[in-house]
């Protein structure tokens, strides 16, 4: 295996008005190795790789790419100088199909007019074969699921035929399947010599995938070692610069009497059939399965938000309707959705309005006027509560970070006094330390009683946080298991059941 | 509320606390997020220089008569800007419920009223009449865009020629044939164009400001409230923003989506009532392209197609800009032929000034 070093970044500074993102951070990986970037959200991470790409203009500090000084202007020079980048937040022309993607902007022609439809398909196809991915190239963007785009994603990256390759986050909507898969087309580019920078926040991915380990936090440079020497207590406390006792918060809710219960629900247009369950007061109930198995599906049908075809809802004994989300809301519902950036947040809007949405009624006066006081007091006690970090009430929610967004979502549903609390990946693309802040909250909601149903794709948060855990395939509810006995191997024999 | 004192300090030490390289950025910044009001002063100074005219009392009068002429169909559109779509139609609507108003109110005794049969109606009624068929369009609007998620831009375009069909059927009716209706009742034209309060100038003569102004500033009052202290005005905030997310969030988006297009609607009624006494002789092409002022205004105010952002105190400024600009033109002697080409230029500016703002900078 050649060692020979490829990528030097050394003494990158990057000051933003009021805040250091990078201080002198240095980074070095070699050719033919997989080399992991971890650090908190905010540590820096993204800013560096912005830097390297040229999306931003370091203020100091020098680029060496096989040994040439190298200054970037913008991600297209670094692309065409062999270095390209998997994002984590997919940016797609969701209406165009596969290939239009990934030979955007670089389309093969024909006599320099007219583009080469048929080359393009081939050579999609080509690339496609190579990295084992099973898409068809003329399938439109939106028609294929998340974790398929993100496949399309890392196949553009390496049809660059870069020589050093970031992805960044990429797992984060992928199943376990999926990310075996990606592990071994890293591992393919790996031998062939490419110099990978892998960011993420699983541990255990990291420990598997890579051989060399930078950590950052604070926009500092912690420590550079071999995978090899380190074990995930240690990163963890690279990271975060103390001890972060347990990956979970002690689990003291105690399920009381059956209060949710579903029964034979099946939707109209997804492939969601027969599936019944109960769920208690005070219970967290996980819901595991394969991406597209009707984890997401379910919560939805039970929210009102798709289709019914057929089946029942009970709340403590009485039947309810939950047409939609208005009336479920009313009977005490809540949903936290998968996608926070496209069906989660107002972007635009401010923390205030982002809280106070679905509790309006609350606030009206004489029955027409909202009040503005109250509505401030309602978001500070959802900010306190959640120990949401913002500036100020006033602050546009798109400049939180992931987990304060999350923060803030949950505390507009709390401001509706549901009952029954709907999560679909809570704590997607959240760092470490606010997951911890996420799980708390969830397990103190459990303590006050409620019922608390939550979709999650990584395994351990499930074991961690449930009581139960429900296995979907196929659409169906493969079987339930018991969180405190059940292994990851259960799991996933009951996910693969109906595929 | 915070305290725009302490902001502007703030502000201020921020900016204090920039670099020199910075600071001239910022500086720059500035300049082309306001170009539009920079440019507005320079264009304002000119035209005083070439006509002194242009800034006296009367003048001033003048501007803000017009202004307030077109301030609710302004304020109508700027809703269904809002949650990102647009209206097409608002004009033709003004045309129609201008007609209407007038049809209803000419006076007893003039020859030729379209409806000879039809007694006396009071003022209220008619309102009350443009107000409900305005609304009706909107409300056609906004079922077809809410129910079958089209585009604004095909629904109004649609209604706009429907509009404008049922416009050309009215002119003919009863052996009208398609003449302008006119010799409208003295009540009606004292309601509107009646003299509220005069200003005494120097001159020893005095300006009077009539009372459609106030009708406006009532608008203004009630759509503020509207967009600012009620669930509705939330929720279309919401809509314009995120509608997915507001699905979710327990937001009828349906009917937040059809409510604003019939407040809409019933703003184009108002303006048509306005307008029908103003113009005093209506025509099948009462209103045509009025829609195209109002979203300029509203572009201009800071109303942006990108959803979820604006402000009545934005639709304002921008109708009251647009005016003191087609005023000042008027006043330059600038031909109407080349008034159009500036009019197309300053709405192409401000939108590009518009979405600079939004651009996410790297």
């Amino acid at each position: 295996m050649g060692q020979e070093v490829l990528l030097q970044m050394t003494d990158i500074s990057k000051e933003f008005p009021g805040v250091k993102a990078l201080n002198h951070v240095s980074l070095t990986v070699k050719r033919g190795t997989v080399h992991a970037l971890m650090g908190e959200n905010g540590a820096g991470k993204s800013t560096l790789m912005k830097c390297l790409f040229g999306i931003y203009s370091k203020d100091s500090g020098h680029i060496y790419l096989d040994g040439k000084e190298v200054s970037f202007k913008n991600s297209k020079e670094a692309m065409e100088n062999g270095v390209a980048m998997v994002h984590q937040e997919l940016n797609q022309a969701l209406k165009r199909n596969v290939m239009d993607n990934i030979w955007l902007g670089r389309y093969p022609t024909k006599g320099g007019l007219m583009v080469d439809e048929k080359k393009m398909y081939q050579d999609t196809k080509a690339i496609f074969d190579d990295l084992e991915i099973n898409v068809d190239p003329h399938r439109i963007m939106s028609t294929i699921p998340v974790s398929q785009r993100q496949m399309v994603e890392i196949a553009k990256a390496v049809s660059f035929n870069s020589k050093i390759l970031v992805f960044d986050e990429p797992t984060s909507s992928l199943t376990e399947e999926e990310v075996e898969h990606l592990f071994r087309i890293i591992n393919m580019l790996r031998d062939r010599g490419v110099g990978i920078i892998y960011i993420s926040h699983k541990m255990a991915e990291i420990l598997r995938i890579s051989d060399e380990i930078t950590v950052m936090r604070d926009g500092c440079w912690v420590d550079t070692k071999p995978a090899s020497e380190l074990d995930m207590p240690t990163i963890i406390k690279l990271m975060v610069g103390r001890e972060l006792g347990q990956q979970f918060p002690p689990k003291t809710n105690k399920p009381g009497e059956t209060y949710l219960e579903v029964e034979n629900l099946t939707a109209q247009y997804s492939l969601l059939r027969d599936v019944s369950f109960q769920a208690r007061r005070g219970e967290i109930v996980g819901l595991a399965g394969l991406d597209g198995s009707g984890r997401t599906e379910t919560l939805e049908n039970i929210f009102g938000i798709a289709t019914r075809k057929s089946g029942t809802i009970k709340l403590g004994g009485k039947v309810v309707k939950n047409r939609n989300s208005r009336e479920s809301i009313k009977n005490g519902f809540a949903l936290l959705t998968e996608e926070r950036r496209a069906t989660g947040i107002f972007g635009i809007l401010n923390i205030r309005e982002n809280t106070v949405i679905s509790s309006l009624k609350k606030h009206l006066r004489a029955g027409i006027m909202l009040d503005e006081k109250s509505m401030r007091k309602d978001t500070q006690w959802s900010i306190d509560a959640m120990h949401t970090k913002t500036p100020s009430q006033e602050t546009k929610i798109r400049s939180l970070s992931g987990g304060n967004q999350q923060k803030v979502i949950l505390g507009r549903w709390l401001l509706t006094d549901p009952e029954v609390l709907l999560l679909d990946e809570p704590t997607r693309g959240i760092d470490v330390g606010a997951k911890y802040e996420i799980y708390q909250l969830i397990i103190d909601l459990a303590n006050k009683g409620k019922t608390i149903l939550m979709v999650s794709s990584e395994m351990p948060e499930l074991l961690g946080v449930c009581d139960r855990i429900l296995v979907m395939s196929g659409g169906r509810l493969a079987g339930e298991v018991d969180a405190k006995t059940t292994t990851q191997e259960e799991i996933m024999t009951l996910a693969a059941k109906y595929v | 509320m915070t305290n725009p004192i302490k902001n502007m300090q703030q502000k201020m030490a921020d900016f204090q606390a920039l670099d020199a390289r910075d600071k001239k950025r910022a500086i720059g910044e500035g300049l082309i997020n306001n170009a539009i009001y920079i440019l507005l002063v320079i264009f304002v100074i000119y035209t005083y220089s070439r006509n002194p005219m242009f800034i006296t009392t009367s003048s001033i009068v003048n501007i803000i008569s017009l202004a307030a002429a077109s301030m609710p169909i302004a304020l109508g559109i700027g809703g269904c800007i809002v949650l990102t779509g647009t209206d097409l139609s608002a004009g033709r609507v003004v045309g129609l419920t201008a007609a209407i108003s007038a049809a209803m109110l000419q006076a007893m005794d003039w020859g030729n009223r379209i409806f000879p049969n039809l007694p006396e109606m009071p003022i209220g009624v008619v309102i009350l009449t443009v107000i409900i068929v305005g609304g009706i369009v909107g409300l056609v609007n906004g079922f077809f865009v809410a129910k079958f998620s089209l585009h604004p831009f095909i629904v109004t375009l649609a209604t706009q020629l429907i509009v404008y069909g049922a416009i050309l059927m009215f002119f003919m009716a009863n052996g009208n044939n398609g003449q302008p209706l006119s010799g409208l009742s003295e009540k009606f034209k004292n309601f509107v164009t009646g003299t509220w309060f005069s200003i005494p100038t120097s001159s020893g003569k005095s300006v009077a400001v009539p009372w459609y102004v106030l009708y406006a500033i009532i608008m203004i009052i009630v759509m503020w409230f509207i967009w600012n202290k009620t669930t509705f005005g939330k929720n279309m905030f919401a809509v314009g923003s995120n509608m997915e997310a507001a699905n979710v969030s327990g937001v009828n988006v349906f009917k937040t989506t059809v409510m604003v297009h019939t407040l809409a609607g019933c703003m184009y009624g108002i303006t048509g009532f306005i307008e029908s006494a103003r113009i005093a002789s209506n025509t099948a092409n009462t209103g045509l392209n009025y829609e195209c002022d109002a979203i300029a205004a509203c572009v201009i105010g800071g109303v942006s197609f990108v959803g979820g952002t604006g402000k009545i105190s934005g639709i304002v400024t921008g109708v009251l800009l647009l005016r003191i600009i087609f005023v000042a033109l008027n006043f330059l002697s600038i031909s109407g032929n080349m008034q159009y080409i500036i009019k197309g230029l300053i709405i192409l500016i401000a939108c590009s000034i518009d979405m600079r703002k939004y651009l996410v900078r790297k």
